[in-house]
């Protein structure tokens, strides 16, 4: 079988926010037995192979429902990556003369869903600022309340500071006040865990490729068991394999949002990313505590040794660091980064304006390096020394 | 495949099958079972909150 997706010589990846590089060997095995010994449509035909097909996908769902604290499998809805649920979960919750609560730390995933539907007069949205570091309160949201909310959308990891925002508090309100939570665990998904039931929350959004280190366009919609799907349409309609004889969309889950034939390679390898989480010693409290080992020793070194260093995380976070060099600028750093020594990581608004708005570094940005489970401090020590040299124009 | 795999667990034998067409328009397939095992099967089904269509001898 395929050896692990191992780097060139010596290059350093930390841009695993935006996807996780390398993946874990049995991931890219799962991804070439597919494409090699099965191969078949799930779902559309009655053969042995549509059925191992089936089969891989079913397997997923219930590794994915158990991950997240769902009891139906048939609650995980496959797409392409965490963008694709929220685009789901937000046209498809909400209606006329809604109105909507997010916050000022949003991905462009959410926060351009939403405008789109404000600039057609469709919704009407409240962005909480929240606290110095944009941390939601409960009085920031009773006082955001309306009549006509129908929903609460928040990012639980910043993309750009990695601020964790209190979910089980905002789910106990959303659930006081009868509002629709939805999400957004495109970072947070596999360094944090989630519970829907426990947590209170209606549907959670998923990257498939990030921290739970499956291939690149997989990700989901995973919907409580609890939620009515009546509340919320499909974005798309189609063949689904299922009510043939019907021009109508089905509307049992998860044919009702899952039209168009699945990526059944990634899914397949998604599936073996979330075994490989679950497999570790302390399974995500090893993650966290890898990630935030690796963080909090970039941030303090990097304050000792690197002139002029900010740091817009904090040392307890959970691998995801935003930093500037004064007199320097973000595409320079992370230019001489990957040409003169081999370091990748990304540099800009990462796809975040409202979250650099808030931390007053819009709109020039930050570098961001993110971490995976397979960085060592080996790695932060050269990526230290290399920022160092670079702030030092040699 | 949820259905199989529940059935699986509790030993009940089953075959995953094209639908036969004047069943059912869907392309994919059901789950045959022997006659003696649909009592149980339905049992087990509805314990674990399984939703199927309907249960039909051949």
């Amino acid at each position: 079988m395929t050896k692990i997706s191992r780097l060139k010589n010596n290059t350093i990846y930390f841009d695993n926010s935006a996807t996780s590089f390398p993946k874990p060997p049995a991931v890219v095995d799962s991804v070439v037995e597919y494409m090699t010994h099965v191969g078949a449509n799930p779902g559309r035909s009655g053969h042995r192979l549509a059925a191992e097909a089936g089969n891989i996908v079913f397997q997923a769902r219930k590794t994915i429902s158990e991950f997240f604290g769902v009891k139906s499998p048939m609650n995980v809805i496959f797409s392409s990556n965490a963008t694709d649920s929220l685009n789901l979960s937000v046209k498809g919750v909400l209606c006329q003369d809604d109105h909507v609560i997010t916050s000022s730390l949003e991905h462009n995933s959410v926060i351009r869903p939403l405008k789109m539907l404000e600039e057609k007069g469709i919704i009407n949205i409240t962005i909480l600022q929240g606290n110095d570091i944009g941390i939601i309160s409960e009085s920031e949201l009773d006082a955001a309340k309306k009549n006509n909310t129908k929903a609460v959308i928040i990012n639980h990891m910043s993309n750009v500071t990695g601020i964790v925002q209190p979910v089980k508090e905002i789910g106990k309100w959303c659930k006081k006040n009868n509002l629709i939570f939805i999400l957004d665990c495109a970072q947070s998904a596999g360094i944090i865990p989630v519970d829907l039931k426990a947590d209170n929350i209606d549907m959670i959004a998923f990257a498939g490729h990030k921290g739970l280190y499956g291939p690149t366009g997989t990700g989901g919609l995973i919907i409580s068991d609890s939620f009515d799907v009546k509340k919320m349409s499909p974005l798309k309609e189609g063949g689904t394999g299922s009510m043939s004889d019907k021009t109508v969309q089905p509307n049992f889950l998860p044919d009702m949002y899952e039209s168009g034939t699945l990526n059944v390679a990634g899914i397949a390898g998604l599936a073996k990313g979330i075994e490989f989480l679950n497999n570790m010693p302390e399974k995500l409290k090893s993650v966290q505590l890898h990630k935030n080992t690796l963080q909090k020793y970039f941030i303090e070194k990097a304050f000792k040794r690197i002139g002029g260093f900010k740091s817009y995380s904090a040392p307890s976070g959970l691998g995801v660091v935003s930093f500037t060099i004064d007199g320097l600028s973000v595409s320079e750093i992370t230019r001489k980064l990957s040409d003169d020594f081999d370091i990748m990581a990304r540099q800009g608004l990462h796809c975040s304006p409202l979250a650099h708005k808030r931390i007053g570094t819009f709109p020039e940005g930050t570098v961001r390096f993110s971490f995976s489970v397979f960085n060592t401090i080996t790695e932060v020590d050269t990526a230290l020394e290399a920022l160092k040299m670079i702030r030092d124009g040699k | 495949m949820w259905a199989v795999d529940v059935l699986n667990k509790n030993n009940i034998i089953n075959k995953l099958i094209p639908v036969p067409r004047d069943l059912s328009s869907d392309c994919g397939y059901c789950v045959e079972i022997e006659s003696d095992s649909i009592l149980e099967a339905e049992e087990v089904l509805k314990r674990e909150i399984i939703e199927f269509d309907r249960i039909i001898e051949l």
